[in-house]
């Protein structure tokens, strides 16, 4: 059937930025996975952070921005941002988040936001066992702390 | 300081990162830093070599300030020669430097590569992932050329640690994306597809969305992962929730492979192999149980899980759209998520579901969910999940439901968010438009639009107003009464004042017979509303007035006395003036013979598609790329919506490309009384575009040409070329075929599969392949009431010379078809030569006594017998040329009818038949095929190439072959495809 939806996602499952803010708006992680000059970078957090923080709790986990979409959830003043594709999978990117925090939680034995400040070199470490490419790389949190905990055991 | 006392890290990073956090103001902050980076650039240069910790700790300390938001100048030979250090955490760093900074400073890259090979060698899984990291978060094309063609070697290779494997996937999926060219396929692809078969779920996890991606490009090559990810997703699906133990989320086993897997699946058609598809059934089938299973675990995340895995499914049978059970079930599986209490799942089941009412199937399944969705229009809190309920209204709209809909939206209109009035205002318009039965409600309905959200009906809805009024007699002297009535309110928005002036200018006359409305009454009413107008709306109304003095006599002295008046004669604004003073010159110096020429009623107008709908197009975001206009939320590209239903649009019949040369050529004869609104309505199409030109002089056409030769010269032909030849009227006893007979057909020329007719009573199915000149169809003919039909007699009629063009075997059916029962018909064909008709299809039978007769087109086109033919660049253009003669060629310039998206014109085209031919136009945006027409008389070669402009929202479309009526014939079926 030669209908619209034969090749959907043209780009695929693909996340084009990640962002981790806290209410204020400062970052405490950006990762770019699409091109961007560092003007547009400092807009789209800004902007990110303005439609995101202004809905509430009833609100649905996902938002429309420019052309793409922004899959995010907030835990206690953190907002773990993933901007997707319109067509992409909402719920599956929406549990990547829970499950990318899990896996900093058990990491830094109960995260909290400091631990990404001073610790934000290894939080990049995290983020690519767990994703890379704009794709999701590993998904078990068992193999994921292994590999960090080993890692961490390196001089 | 939690992180401090990790103690493992760099004591003088914390306590630097300390310090900023402690520093009170953004001058202070600022300070700090200078002075950190007065220490780091004096260790940097000293005489004393740093040892690796030192050097590891200021580049990391460089790299906070970078991301603070400072520049960086210095550092980056130090953090390159980080990379050659033996110690993990020191590279570590050296890698994360460069890939956060390396936007800013690109030489970089080349003093690194040697690095990255050496540790790519290394053996030392955890080096190779650092650098593989590396080449994928930067992706640049100086990477690709160094790196592309090792990566391949160490996915495959049988002794990479599964890590590496994993990381290797995805960075050559970085880099083919980046650059596909500097990829080189080879025999490492056909072992990258049974990476799907992998042990380590990770990997496998990995090479999905690698395989996908490879799928994309080249669907031909990689046809054999789809067994093998159906079989991987059926031992997932039908895995116990703790079989895959690290894989499994929240009791949900593997639910980011299955999605990923299932969105694999979506780049191909349903799999041909019977065992294979029903294996995939199965899964599916599998996957719509389980939802409705009580829940393993009442944590969200476990439902999210379950859900997203259930929510691709539901995508993937919509993109089969041929499996009606499953459809259905989809639908129904949505429809209790739309009373959830999870708004995440009440906004994704509007969402979806908004794709399954444009599947045939399931279309009727949505509409009863009608009261759901209104309500949740009027009750969501969230303004996108309202939004989602309007488009989903939008999209299940047809003539049955067409009155509720259009007046819950008009509710809805008056409480509804400022930033989606807009969108509504169109969408109502244009269902207004679509689903007119009488054209008293269409006019009620967009007087409505302007009395409620005035502000926020565009120029297109009220000319489009205007446009069908002008056009359908039958509406205008309601047109009049109405909207003199509105005109009565005390305010009344400024479009209200246009719409009036306009429509009173031109049939006024049809309510001046009561006194109520009498000539002086109405030009008092609208001038009583002049002075509160802007000036475009003054000038519109004072070309009412010139025409009220042809409509009327007796308001000539009045309404000179208006033009006459100093404040319009003198007015500052020049078109005011100008107006004034020759409308007033002309009802002064003219003869009543002259004046009722010049002010005559205005012709009707050409039609072509709604600038309403192109508004909406356009809404939609143009950059939006195939995402968003892949046709998901637009129900123009809907079949059901857009099909069956008779527009108004027919209600006069330029041909399409007449209508071209109708936009430039038309300012109407009676051009100063419809100042703004006929001259922007002729050109609005082209409002993103250049300056419409008032002459047949350069056009926007234009945009299209480019280099592959001169154009030809628009032959008279090209231009003419109306919509197929009528067909040959039947014998005696076939019906003429139905009036949607042709738009039917047109479904049909790119597909094979689907409802081919549908009322109350019957519903005609058709399946269908082709192979060289030869062809099987099979028609199922479906009897959707209770009662049986008697006397079934389907026919096939050759009208013309068609019996000597086209062979058509048919077996007879039984006579009876039960009520609820379906019968299947075999039809075998053969083309025997070149043909232009199809031949018609006649249904016959009883029903509760009644006869009942029906005639369609049969699919059948020229273009089914397409052998598609591959050819270099070089070869198409020798062809091309041998193919010059005038008549060979036949080419159309028309409207896209369609969101412009690449991949579907893709699919459509090699829908109709022909190869698609890359690189051989020079335009990548431009389309070129070939293929080869298989008669048993004679083959016909076939070139075609399709220019899409975006910007204008227009294709065009050349086609060549050797024989003329071929060429032509071609190129209007397709023509009507986009």
């Amino acid at each position: 059937m030669s209908r619209g939806k034969c090749c959907k996602g043209g780009e695929g499952l693909e996340i084009r930025f990640i962002l981790i803010q806290n209410r204020a708006g400062k970052t405490r992680l950006a990762k770019w996975y699409m091109q961007f000059d560092d003007d547009e970078k400092q807009k789209l957090i800004e902007e990110v952070h303005a439609v995101v923080t202004v809905r509430d709790a009833k609100h649905t986990n996902f938002v429309e921005f420019r052309n793409f979409k922004i899959i995010y959830r907030r835990y206690a003043g953190l907002y773990f941002c993933i901007c997707v594709d319109v067509n992409d999978n909402n719920l599956a990117y929406l549990e990547a988040i829970h499950n990318f925090v899990e896996v900093l939680n058990e990491y830094f034995h109960n995260v909290c936001e400091l631990d990404l400040v001073f610790n934000f070199y290894k939080v990049y470490t995290v983020v690519d066992e767990m994703f890379l490419a704009g794709e999701i790389r590993e998904t078990s949190q068992t193999k994921v702390l292994k590999q960090l905990l080993m890692l961490q055991s390196l001089e | 300081m939690p992180a401090v006392s990790k103690g493992d890290g760099m004591r003088g990073l914390a306590v630097f990162i300390s310090d900023i956090r402690n520093c009170k103001s953004k001058e202070a902050e600022i300070k700090r830093i200078n002075k950190e980076l007065a220490n780091i650039r004096s260790k940097f240069k000293g005489d004393k070599a740093l040892d690796g910790y030192s050097k590891k700790k200021y580049v990391c300390k460089l790299l906070f300030i970078f991301l603070l938001g400072h520049d960086i100048d210095f550092g980056h030979m130090e953090a390159v020669n980080l990379l050659s250090s033996n110690k993990y955490t020191e590279k570590q760093i050296g890698y994360l430097f460069i890939s956060v900074l390396v936007n800013s400073n690109s030489e970089l890259i080349r003093l690194i590569n040697n690095a990255i090979k050496n540790d790519l060698a290394s053996r030392n899984p955890t080096f190779m992932c650092l650098a593989l990291h590396c080449i994928a978060n930067v992706g640049s094309r100086e990477m690709g050329e160094a790196f592309a063609a090792d990566i391949p070697r160490i996915l495959v290779a049988g002794d990479s640690m599964d890590s590496v494997k994993q990381s290797a996937a995805l960075c050559l999926l970085r880099l083919y994306k980046a650059s596909p060219d500097l990829v080189p396929m080879g025999e490492w692809t056909a072992r990258v597809v049974h990476l799907l078969n992998d042990q380590h779920m990770g990997v496998v996890t990995a090479a999905v969305s690698l395989i996908t991606c490879l799928c994309k490009k080249n669907p031909d090559d990689f046809k054999t992962c789809i067994s093998l990810a159906v079989s991987r997703l059926s031992r997932i699906v039908s895995s116990a929730s703790t079989d895959l133990q690290d894989y499994t989320y929240y009791f949900v086993p593997a639910p980011w492979l299955s999605v990923k897997l299932l969105r694999l699946l979506q780049c191909y058609p349903p799999p041909e192999d019977a065992a294979v598809k029903g294996r995939l059934v199965e899964c599916l089938e599998t996957v719509l149980n389980k939802a409705q299973e009580p829940p393993k675990s009442k944590k969200v995340q476990h439902s999210n899980a379950k859900n997203a895995i259930l929510f691709e499914t539901i995508s993937l049978i919509i993109h089969y759209d041929s499996e009606p059970n499953l459809l259905v079930r989809a639908c129904n599986q949505l429809g209790q998520f739309l009373q959830h209490r999870e708004t995440n799942l009440r906004y994704l089941a509007l969402e979806s579901m908004c794709t399954l009412a444009s599947s045939e199937f399931s279309h009727e399944a949505v509409k009863t969910h009608i009261d759901t969705v209104i309500n949740a229009l009027k009750t969501e809190r969230d303004v996108s999940v309202r939004q989602r309920a309007a488009d989903l209204l939008y999209a299940m709209c047809d003539r049955s439901n067409a009155k509720q809909i259009v007046s819950e939206m008009l509710r809805y209109l008056e409480t509804a968010d400022y930033a989606i009035r807009e969108e509504i205002v169109l969408k109502v318009a244009i269902l207004a438009e679509k689903y007119a039965v009488d054209y008293s409600w269409y006019v009620d309905t967009i007087l409505n639009l302007i009395r409620i959200a005035g502000d926020y009906v565009s120029e297109e809805v009220w000319y489009r107003v205007l446009q069908i009024v002008t056009n359908r007699d039958d509406v205008q002297g309601y047109a009049a009464k109405t909207v003199f009535e509105a005109l009565q309110a005390p305010a009344c928005h400024e479009n209200m004042v246009k719409v009036g002036g306009y429509i009173l200018g031109e049939f006024g006359n049809l309510i001046a017979g009561d006194p109520r409305s009498s000539p002086p009454v109405q030009f008092s009413l609208l001038h009583s509303k002049f002075h509160l107008c802007s000036v475009a709306t003054r000038a519109l109304l004072l070309s009412t007035y010139i025409k009220f003095i042809n409509l009327f006599p007796e308001t000539k002295a009045t309404i000179q006395g208006v033009l006459r008046a100093g404040s319009q004669l003198r007015n500052a604004d020049v078109e005011l003036q100008q107006r004034a003073v020759e409308y007033l010159t002309l009802s002064s110096v003219a003869s009543t013979d002259v004046l009722a020429t010049v002010l005559e009623e205005m012709p009707p107008f050409p039609e072509r598609e709604s600038s309403i709908l192109a508004k909406l197009k356009r809404k939609k975001g143009p950059g939006a790329g195939s995402a968003l206009d892949d046709g998901r939320r637009d129900p123009s590209s809907n079949d059901i919506n857009g099909g069956v239903e008779p527009t108004p649009s027919t209600v006069s019949t330029p041909s399409p490309s007449a209508d071209l040369l109708g936009l430039r050529a038309a300012p109407p004869p009676a051009a100063p009384a419809a100042p703004s609104g006929a001259g922007n309505l002729l050109v609005d199409v082209f409002s993103d575009g250049p300056a419409p030109q008032p002459s047949l002089g350069p056009t926007p056409e234009e945009a299209f040409l480019s280099e592959l030769e001169p154009p030809a010269p628009e032959s008279p032909m090209a231009l003419l070329a109306d919509p197929a030849p009528v067909a040959d009227p039947g014998p005696e006893d076939v019906g003429p075929p139905i009036p949607e007979a042709d738009e039917l057909l047109n479904k049909f020329v790119c597909k094979n599969n689907g409802v081919l007719f549908e009322n109350q009573l019957l519903q005609i199915g058709v399946k269908s392949e082709f192979r060289q000149n030869l062809g099987r169809m099979y028609l199922f003919y479906g009897n959707k009431t209770s009662v049986q039909f008697q006397n079934f007699l389907p026919t096939v009629v050759h009208p013309g010379d068609l019996q000597t063009q086209l062979a058509v075997q048919t077996k007879r059916v039984a006579a009876q078809v039960d009520g609820g029962a379906q019968v299947q018909q075999v039809l075998n064909i053969e083309c025997l030569r070149d043909f232009l008709t199809p031949p018609l299809l006649s249904v016959r039978f009883r029903y509760g006594g009644a006869p009942q007769s029906l005639t369609l087109k049969l699919p059948v086109t020229i273009n089914k017998f397409f052998q598609p033919t591959e050819m270099a660049a070089q070869d198409f253009f020798q062809r091309w040329k041998q193919l010059s003669l005038p008549q060979q060629e036949a080419q159309k310039i028309f409207k896209a009818n369609h969101p412009m998206d690449a991949e579907v014109t893709k699919a459509k085209l090699l829908g109709f038949g022909s190869a698609l031919l890359d690189n051989v136009d020079p335009n990548p945006e431009n389309f070129v095929g070939a293929g080869i027409i298989q008669t048993k008389a004679l083959q016909v070669g076939c070139l075609l190439r399709l220019e899409p402009n975006a910007q204008a929202q227009m294709y065009r479309l050349t086609l060549r072959t050797s024989k003329e009526p071929v060429s032509r014939h071609l190129c209007e079926l397709l023509a009507q495809q986009f």
